[in-house]
């Protein structure tokens, strides 16, 4: 398959008074192009460190990539110098925050803000920037768009700002959307009116999606494949209707059922008992095994490897042919 | 953007009376009278109190007010005691010099401080970020008469390299250059001496204000952008960063007329500082009064200078109604 993103053995660490961070310690994947791919986890599971790395944006008086591979259209990202990443930044790949109410820069129009995109990118005049401008505006669905690229972000609603970001963020045609927890800060109208949107562009477009998000039904909702991500480390990984389906990993299984069954009646939620470990004292064998129900004496020794089985991908010794990690 | 002007200046007018009622009280309450200066120690009471009749100083204190409100509207703000030239007159004939000086002064502490801060900032808790840190220290905290003498005996009385003080070498025989470059060497020392403190000032708003800026998401977005590191932090972050270093200007508009008084003092720069202690010494009550009036409009003025730069930084301001 023509891939767009391979991650190979990422390792991102942040060096701390603490101690360090072993934020993402390890994880594999790769995307095809016009994929979705949903990337699923706790705070603090690794996931937006995950696509910092690919960005190479990881704040580097702290954080360090240590070890691993990414390979963007063929080419490895950590080879590249900083003015390299910069011409792939916001034109190859792009990104979308969280935070819509405070992505976007307060002082500068929306005009201004998408407009210096394409002028970097693609070396358009101000005048071409300002109509194409209003051509994305459009395209994201942004009502009188040539009055709103006119416009300071405090003028518009969050959903507006998050239609305004995705335009920005597709202004060069990237190859690869990162979107990071992309609806988390709005209602739920307007996140099924997002999520649609970017349904339509991923088509329109063939852009591949990594989504990252905490939320399962966002996940079930647009994407083709699921990471899960636990501790720094991918616990399961496979098509969208698999992991669903039949989930393997007891972590995925408890995310699944912590999810609340809108028929039945039930006085409490399902929830997983215990806390994600501190990422400066992980345990030495399986991550998960402290808050396992099934966890084995085994599990707590060593680290299972991340076994394939049909394209479903799980790192979980209850699963007969899982073999040990090497140690690293 | 209009409205919001005119809003401003329409509240500026009632302070403006304020201030001219104050200034006029405090002086009427200021114990001795410039008679008591000037006036032969062996002239009689009955023709000192009939001296004081004729200028007016025995009218009920209402209508000395109203007439020297009436001089501020003609534009001449009274006239001095002792030889009845116009206060406006002595004040502009003294400005172009102040100006100099504190204009200078104002540029260089913006033009350095703003870029020492970002530059602070971006690099905070490095040794170079200390060191600018306790420089600037430094700066806030040396008084301007110690500096300034520091600079005189250093530059002036030790190395030569700059004059001592005054405006310009007196009867400087040389083409326009020559005089130019006597003119900038005279200003050298007393606007460091001004600029410094200032300058430091600057200097911490901006590095604390870029700090706090370069940690929002939109900084994030910016670099996401694929944006350079300068077109981050000077496009994207300065803009937002610049805004509570604009208070900062509109302050520093009196604040450096007032610190003008010592440094025109040490290096005998014949400006409005200078003028004013002149005035206070000989107890010049009109040119006090006209100087004081001044000096709060500039307070005033600068204020609607920083309201008005906030509006066009900020649009939050700029378009709320």
């Amino acid at each position: 398959m023509d891939q767009v993103l391979e991650v190979r053995g990422l390792k991102t660490y942040f060096y701390t008074e603490s101690g360090v961070a072993k934020s993402v310690d390890g994880v594999d994947f790769a995307l095809g192009r016009g994929r979705t791919l949903g990337i699923v986890g706790e705070s603090g599971s690794g996931k937006s460190v995950t696509s910092l790395s690919v960005m190479r944006l990881v704040e580097e008086s702290v954080g360090r990539i240590v070890g691993g591979e990414i390979r963007f259209e063929g080419e490895s990202l950590l080879d590249k110098s900083e003015k390299e990443m910069r011409a792939i930044r916001g034109n190859r790949i792009s990104m979308i925050f969280q935070e819509p109410m405070t992505s976007l820069n307060p002082v500068f129009t929306i005009g201004m803000q998408i407009g210096e995109v394409l002028k970097l990118h693609q070396g358009m005049s101000s005048a071409e920037a300002a109509r194409k401008c209003v051509e994305l505006l459009k395209l994201v669905g942004i009502p009188l768009p040539e009055q709103r690229v006119r416009e300071y972000p405090h003028q518009l609603s969050g959903g507006m700002r998050q239609r305004v970001m995705i335009a920005m963020a597709l202004a060069c045609n990237p190859a690869l959307l990162i979107a990071d927890e992309p609806t988390t800060a709005l209602d739920v109208t307007i996140q099924a009116q997002i999520l649609e949107l970017m349904k339509e562009l991923k088509e329109r477009l063939g852009t591949a999606i990594m989504l990252i998000t905490h939320d399962l039904g966002v996940v079930a909702e647009v994407a083709d494949e699921v990471m899960v991500l636990y501790a720094g480390k991918v616990v399961e990984h496979g098509a969208v209707e698999d992991i669903f389906r039949s989930p393997m990993h007891p972590y995925t299984r408890g995310l699944l059922a912590s999810i609340p069954d809108i028929d039945a009646e039930v006085e409490t939620l399902e929830t997983i008992e215990g806390l994600v470990p501190s990422v400066y004292d992980m345990p030495p064998g399986c991550r998960f095994a402290p808050r396992c129900k099934h966890a084995m004496e085994r599990c707590l020794r060593s680290q299972p490897a991340l076994v394939e089985t049909a394209g479903h991908k799980t790192r979980c010794f209850l699963y007969g042919d899982a073999s040990e990690e090497e140690a690293g | 953007m209009q409205r919001y002007i005119v809003k401003r200046l329409l509240t500026t007018l009632p302070l403006l009376v304020g201030i001219t009622l104050l200034t006029f009280l405090i002086m009427q309450i200021t114990p001795g009278n410039p008679m008591q200066t000037m006036i032969d120690p062996r002239i009689s009471t009955a023709d000192l109190a009939r001296a004081q009749e004729n200028m007016g100083l025995n009218d009920p204190m209402i209508v000395q007010y109203f007439r020297w409100l009436g001089e501020i509207v003609s534009g001449n703000l009274g006239y001095t005691i002792k030889t009845g030239q116009s206060v406006a007159q002595m004040i502009l004939d003294r400005l172009p010099a102040t100006l100099l000086l504190t204009v200078t002064a104002f540029v260089f502490s913006f033009v350095v401080g703003v870029p020492l801060g970002v530059y602070s900032a971006t690099r905070k808790y490095t040794k170079r970020d200390y060191g600018l840190t306790v420089f600037s220290f430094i700066g806030i905290s040396v008084p301007s008469f110690f500096f300034g003498v520091a600079l005189i005996y250093l530059f002036a009385v030790k190395l030569n390299w700059f004059p001592t003080s005054g405006l310009a070498t007196i009867n400087l025989q040389g083409s326009g250059w020559d005089i130019l470059v006597d003119k900038a060497k005279h200003l050298v020392l007393p606007a460091l001496v001004m600029a410094l403190p200032n300058l430091a000032v600057i200097m911490r708003f901006t590095r604390s204000s870029m700090i706090e800026v370069l940690t929002n998401d939109y900084i994030r977005t910016a670099k996401a952008k694929g944006l350079s590191e300068r077109a981050v932090k000077y496009r994207h972050a300065l803009r937002n960063a610049i805004i509570p270093v604009i208070t900062l200007f509109g302050l520093s508009i009196p604040t450096l007329f007032g610190g003008a008084y010592i440094t025109e003092t040490i290096f005998n720069w014949p400006g409005m500082g200078s003028l004013g202690i002149q005035s206070i010494t000989s107890r010049e009550y009109p040119v006090i009064m006209g100087l004081n009036l001044f000096t709060s409009l500039l307070v005033l003025f600068g204020n609607l200078i920083a309201d008005i730069l906030y509006a066009v930084a900020d649009p939050k301001i700029r378009l709320s109604k």
